[in-house]
C-alpha cells in the first residue's frame, strides 16, 4: 500500500490530506483551492512520492483546515484521481474522491484574448466543465489541455 | 423568449425561430401593427456598424418608438475606461431594451447579467450575431424553405460570426450544410464540434465546383484582406472564391444567392441582375424581422 510512503510527509493532527494528486500538480492544487499560507495554515507537500496507483504522485497536507466538498471538487480538473481525507485528532474521519463540478467560477482565466472576461470588468470567470475539458461560459472557448496554466493565482 | 434576451442563436429553439419569422411575415404583410409608443431602445455600438444600427433604429421608429444612441465610441466615456457593466447599468435607467455591438466575445452575455431590461446582441467580436441570423433565416424561408434545405456557406468561415450563428440555427431544421473555404479559413474546430454534437449534417469543401449544382442556397461571405499577411496570397484566394455569372452557369435555376453585406468584389455586379441575387432583399428583411423581435422581447403580456 502506498500508505507507507505517506510517512515521508509528516502526519497532521487536524485538517485535510489531499492524496493521489498527479505528479507535478501539488502546487496547482494549492493554487486552485486558494491556499497560499497567508491564513497561517501549516502546509506540507510531497512531490513525486512513489505510488502503486499512479507510479508517482503528489500529496498535500493542510493542517488546521477542513476543505469542503465544493472546494475540492474543482481539483477534479487537474487531479481527477485525488482522494480527500479529513483528519481529526490524527485519525482519518472521512475519505472521498473528487467529483467533477458542473461549473467552476473564479478559478481559471480564459485564454481567449477576445473574451470579455479578459477585460477590466467586475465579473468572475466561469467555465462549464465538459467530459474532457472546460468551456468558457462567456466566449464559448473550449480548453482541453493546459488547464493548470489557466489557474488564477 | 418574451421579455428575455437574445444573446446567441444557440438559445433559439425551432419554435422560437418560427415565432419570430411568422410575426415578421405578418408585420411585412401589414396584418399586424405592433406599437412601441413611448418606449425607448438604447443603442450601444462599441464598434461601428451603420447598417445594423440603422436597421434597429428603423425597426423601432416604424413602431412609433424611439431610440437613444450612445454615439460613437470616440466621443463616449468608453475610452476613459468605464466598464461595460457600468455603462449598461446607466443606460438601463433610460431605455426599455438595449442593443449591444461590442468587439469582445461574450459582451452581450455579460451585459445581460447586470441589467433587467432585454439585451439584444447585435454582434460580439468573433462570437455571435443572432439578429442577422434571424433575417437570414427569414430570407431562406421565403425563397427556398427551411426544410430539406441544401445550403452552401462560402468564404471566411473562420472569423465570420454571421456564419457561426447561422450554422447553429440551421441545426434546428432539416438542413444539409456545405462549408466551402480555403483551408486557412475553415470553420473553427469548436463550431464543427458543436454542429456534430447537434447531429447536424455538415460537410467541408475547398471548392464550390463539386457541390454547387445541388444547392438551394449559396451564402457568400467576404474574405478580408487583413487576414492575409501576403497580398498575393489574398488575391489568389479571393479570386478563387468569387461568384460570377459564369460560376453560376452550373447552378440550379432556383438557386438563391445571399450575402450579409457589405460586399467588396466577392460577388460580381452582373450577378445582381440575375434571379439568383437575393442579398438586397435579405438586407431589407432586417427591418420586419427586427420589428418582430422587438415586439416579442419588449411587448406586453396582455396584448
Ligand atoms: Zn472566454
Amino acid at each position: 500500500m502506498s500508505d507507507d510512503h505517506e510517512l515521508r510527509v509528516s502526519k497532521i493532527r487536524n485538517g485535510t490530506v489531499i492524496d493521489h494528486v498527479r505528479a507535478g500538480q501539488a502546487l496547482n492544487v494549492l493554487a486552485i483551492v486558494g491556499i497560499d499560507g497567508s491564513d497561517g495554515e501549516s502546509v506540507s507537500v510531497g512531490m513525486n512520492v512513489p505510488s502503486d496507483r499512479l507510479a508517482r504522485k503528489d500529496i498535500v497536507k493542510v493542517e488546521g483546515r477542513e476543505l469542503s466538498e465544493d472546494e475540492v471538487d474543482v481539483l477534479s480538473l487537474i487531479a481527477p484521481d485525488a482522494t480527500i481525507n479529513i483528519v481529526r485528532d490524527y485519525e482519518v474521519e472521512s475519505k472521498h474522491r473528487v467529483d467533477r463540478p458542473e461549473t467552476v467560477e473564479d478559478i481559471l482565466h480564459c485564454p481567449n484574448a477576445g473574451c470579455i472576461t479578459t477585460e477590466d470588468e467586475p465579473v468572475a470567470s466561469r467555465f462549464d466543465v465538459l467530459d474532457d475539458g472546460v468551456r468558457c461560459t462567456y466566449c464559448g472557448r473550449i480548453v482541453r489541455e493546459g488547464i493548470p496554466e489557466l489557474i488564477e493565482r | 423568449m418574451r421579455h428575455g434576451n437574445l444573446l446567441t442563436s444557440k438559445q433559439l429553439s425551432r419554435a422560437d425561430v418560427e415565432s419570430v419569422l411568422d410575426h415578421a411575415a405578418a408585420i411585412a404583410a401589414g396584418e399586424v401593427e405592433p406599437t412601441r409608443t413611448g418606449q425607448l431602445l438604447g443603442l450601444l455600438f462599441f464598434e461601428p456598424s451603420t447598417r445594423t444600427k440603422m436597421s434597429f433604429e428603423t425597426a423601432m421608429k416604424r413602431q412609433g418608438g424611439d431610440v437613444v444612441d450612445m454615439g460613437s465610441v470616440d466621443s463616449s466615456s468608453v475610452k476613459k475606461g468605464e466598464s461595460l457593466a457600468d455603462t449598461v447599468r446607466v443606460i438601463e435607467g433610460y431605455a426599455d431594451a438595449i442593443v449591444l455591438r461590442h468587439p469582445k466575445q461574450g459582451a452581450a452575455k455579460l451585459a445581460s447579467e447586470y441589467v433587467d431590461v432585454p439585451v439584444i446582441n447585435a454582434g460580439d467580436g468573433a462570437g455571435h450575431h443572432p439578429t442577422q441570423t434571424l433575417l437570414d433565416l427569414y430570407t431562406i424561408r421565403e425563397s427556398a424553405g427551411l426544410d430539406d434545405l441544401r445550403i452552401g456557406i462560402m468564404g471566411d468561415l473562420k472569423y465570420g460570426r454571421t456564419v457561426h450563428s447561422l450554422a447553429y440555427a440551421l441545426t434546428r431544421f432539416d438542413a444539409r450544410q456545405h462549408f466551402i473555404s480555403p483551408e486557412s479559413l475553415q470553420l473553427p474546430r469548436e463550431v464543427v464540434f458543436d454542429l456534430h454534437q447537434q447531429g447536424a449534417s455538415v460537410r467541408e469543401h475547398e471548392s464550390l465546383d463539386g457541390v454547387l449544382s445541388e444547392l438551394d442556397v449559396l451564402y457568400v461571405t467576404r474574405i478580408q484582406r487583413e487576414r492575409f499577411p501576403d497580398e498575393n496570397e489574398y488575391q489568389k484566394v479571393a479570386g478563387e472564391y468569387r461568384i460570377t455569372t459564369e460560376t453560376l452557369a452550373d447552378a440550379r435555376d432556383d438557386l438563391t444567392v445571399m450575402h450579409p453585406l457589405p460586399r467588396v468584389d466577392e460577388i460580381a455586379p452582373a450577378v445582381d441582375e440575375t434571379d439568383h441575387a437575393t442579398y438586397f432583399e435579405q438586407a431589407h428583411n432586417g427591418v420586419p424581422v427586427r420589428m418582430a423581435l422587438l415586439d416579442l422581447l419588449m411587448g406586453d403580456d396582455d396584448e
